[in-house]
């Protein structure tokens, strides 16, 4: 039963929040949309954190995205010992590499008196979800080996089920703790996302590679041209 | 030929008492918000100095402004190519250390202290921690040279210098300095709306004014660095940058902006001017020394029936030409050809203009006989107390040639003056000067009334924005009627 909630119910809860309120907080106070940078208070540290953390979390996510899309792939891929070895050892290093850099982030909000001055509850809920998602993955990927090959057997089918509107908890039900504790953590953590400061994830800058270099608005071309509603 | 009209500035430096009060003002009317404490949108400089933030004038460290290889502009900090992977960490981005961290006294301590030997005082704390801060430097920390050693001695242009001449220009007996107020320059080719990711900063097309969205602004910091004038700044409070926004909603209003308005000295002159963008590509990949003449040449004369009639075809209101014919910066610039733009081979064709200060010698002493030579007045401009290739450096782009023309000519009409109101400079040598500065006593004439006399209407020719065309018949004033101001309908604070 307990399954049934964790897998059938709550992931919905989570996309429903996710979904409802990213599109309202975006509508109604698109000013609150910014990364809150902190690097302008403290410009060293923020290197060493900041960047294995986001190259490092980035790289992990586009793989668990992969495997959800396309498990057949990913098998087939394994279906060779090297490279099976080659993919679990590659994303054991760039966990640890988010991790290190989480964990240094942290550090260097929880020490310097600028950064913490300028960090609300909502960064260290942030913080706390981050560490045991980064953590339990960590784990997985050392203690339960091979999490390529059963994420495609068991999460991918059991993600499509959900897709479908036809939860198959049995997927996952047999799945060890830890696995179960990062997927349920996964899900908190969409849940939670749209109320902080991770919405910056979804206004990723992707037209500036295309548009011209110079931004010159005329009035005469009304709101829409200021990009307002 | 595609003109727009730029509204454009003229500080005559030659003017500036460094009081501060247009920074005051500035302060004042935009930045007493938190997060914003440490924002000088305006500040004012003592040079020689390394200025606010310390040495913005080194592009090596700071990495702002354009770079050119001859045929194509790059940005010296994150363009689109660089930007996906410095994203993260902009390793170009000044922190707050180059700049100060603000602070403020607390005062409780005079009232509260317990009995003691000594006098208790206020102790300064961090207006970001509250906790005691150690108060090293601050803008202005350098006022009037103080600290020079530290301070002069390290600023940028000084490069540009041989070492007996910064030897010269640091000895007590010919010690020399003169006040840079600063703006945001409002350029032609601006490096910080071409570094924005998320596009929020924008030149409005009608007045050239350069501005952020603050609704689109996601705090990715290329603006901070790209930006070679360091103008544009990051609100460590709310996550978004600000910037000078030239007093927009007093320009819609026709007053001038809060720094214009206060100036004590009567240094600042306002006016718009009218330009061909489409030269723009062409002319900003010469070389650093062609680069003054070259914006001038993009600047039109609005009184040529060529540029009018192209002018009338791009929609430009003959309210607006009209105020173009009348703009001071337009005399400055073009007619006199005196006011020059600050470090030009940042290439982003600042639209602020300084007339150079004249500085000169008065008065020598030699053998502990002063002497006065009134025939000599106002020494010539080579042997000014700053040297020539200092200005060269700051106005010039590397060329003299520019920053020497706008000397000689104020050299000349203020021997023309002397001649007229005092009489002991002859009519042969204020005419020899007039020659020698490609200026006419007409002219001369002009400078005069313009430096010395203009008050308020002649210093600020305000263009008629029309906003009540461009903008309230578009939009339905009810949709902000309960806004605090620039369309937000709630208070703009720090998300989560």
């Amino acid at each position: 039963m307990s399954d049934f909630f964790l897998f059938g119910v709550l992931p919905y809860v989570a996309v429903v929040l996710f979904l409802v309120v990213t599109v309202q907080r975006y509508r109604q106070s698109k000013f609150t949309y910014s990364s809150l940078s902190s690097q302008f208070l403290e410009n060293k540290q923020h290197f060493w954190g900041s960047v294995p953390f986001h190259y490092g979390i980035l790289t992990v996510l586009t793989g668990h995205v992969v495997a959800f899309l396309t498990p057949q792939l990913i098998l087939g891929w394994n279906a060779a010992p090297w490279r099976l070895f080659l993919l679990e050892a590659t994303g054991l290093m760039l966990g640890l590499m988010t991790l290190v850099g989480l964990v240094l982030v942290v550090v260097r909000r929880l020490r310097n008196s600028r950064v913490r001055r300028v960090s609300t509850l909502a960064d260290w809920v942030v913080y706390a979800l981050l560490l045991v998602q980064v953590v339990s993955g960590v784990l997985i990927a050392y203690f339960h080996g091979w999490g390529s090959s059963w994420f495609a057997t068991s999460a991918s089918p059991w993600l499509w089920s959900l897709v479908a509107f036809s939860p198959d908890v049995s997927f996952v039900a047999p799945l060890p703790w830890l696995v179960k504790t990062h997927i349920v953590n996964a899900f908190v953590l969409i849940a939670f996302f749209p109320f902080t400061r991770l919405v910056h994830v979804l206004v990723i800058p992707n037209m500036y590679l295309w548009r011209r270099p110079q931004v010159v608005i005329w009035n005469r071309g009304g709101p829409a041209a200021r990009g307002e509603r | 030929m595609d003109v727009r009209s730029q509204v454009s500035m003229v500080f005559h430096l030659d003017k500036c008492i460094g009081c501060h009060t247009c920074s005051v003002a500035c302060k004042n009317v935009w930045t007493d918000r938190e997060g914003t404490e440490y924002m000088w949108w305006n500040n004012v400089e003592t040079k020689p100095g390394t200025g606010y933030p310390t040495k913005w004038e080194d592009q090596e460290s700071y990495r702002g402004g354009w770079k050119t290889d001859g045929k194509k502009l790059s940005l010296r900090s994150t363009g689109k190519a660089r930007i996906i992977p410095n994203i993260f960490h902009n390793t170009s981005m000044p922190s707050m250390d180059d700049y100060y961290e603000p602070w403020t006294y607390d005062f409780k301590e005079l009232f509260n202290a317990p009995e003691g030997d000594d006098q208790p005082v206020a102790v300064p704390i961090s207006k970001i921690t509250g906790e005691q801060i150690d108060v090293e430097a601050g803008p202005n920390w350098d006022d009037d040279l103080g600290g020079s050693q530290i301070y002069a001695r390290n600023d940028p242009n000084m490069e540009a210098l041989t070492p007996n001449q910064r030897l010269q220009m640091m000895s007590i007996e010919r010690l020399v300095f003169f006040y840079l107020p600063r703006i945001c320059h409002h350029c032609l080719n601006p490096a910080c709306v071409a570094s924005c990711p998320s596009g929020a900063l924008y030149k409005r097309g009608e007045d050239g004014i350069v501005l952020i969205n603050q609704q689109v602004c996601r705090a990715w910091r290329a603006c901070v660095a790209a930006c070679p004038y360091k103008k544009t700044y990051y609100n460590w409070s709310t996550g978004k940058s600000e910037k000078c926004i030239l007093c927009f909603p007093r320009l819609e209003t026709g007053q001038a902006p809060a720094c214009f308005h206060s100036c004590v000295g009567r240094i600042r002159y306002i006016g718009n001017v009218l330009y061909d963008a489409d030269m723009l590509p062409e002319i900003a990949n010469l070389p650093d020394d062609e680069l003054v003449d070259a914006q001038r040449r993009m600047i039109l004369d609005p009184f040529d029936e060529h540029v009018l009639e192209a002018a009338r075809k791009n929609g430009i209101h003959e309210g607006i030409i009209e105020s173009a014919q009348r703009s001071p910066v337009y005399a400055f610039v073009k007619e006199f050809g005196i006011a020059l733009p600050p470090h030009i081979e940042y290439r982003t064709f600042p639209m602020l203009f300084y007339v150079p200060p004249l500085l000169p010698v008065m008065s020598s002493k030699e053998n502990d006989v002063i002497d006065n030579d009134i025939d000599d007045l106002f020494a010539d401009i080579e042997k000014a107390r700053a040297p020539i290739q200092y200005f060269g450096s700051l106005f010039g782009g590397g060329n003299d040639g520019v920053v020497r023309y706008a000397l000689r000519k104020q050299w000349a009409v203020r021997l023309v003056r002397r001649h007229l109101t005092v009489g002991d400079v002859t009519k042969e040598t204020a005419e020899r000067a007039l020659a020698q500065a490609d200026c006419t006593w007409e002219q001369a004439d002009r400078i005069y009334r313009l430096t010395t006399l203009a008050n308020m209407d002649e210093r600020c020719i305000i263009p008629p924005f029309q906003r009540e065309m461009a903008i309230e018949m578009m939009e339905d004033p009810h949709t902000h009627r309960s806004s605090v101001g620039f369309g937000f309908r709630n208070a703009p604070a720090r998300g989560n």
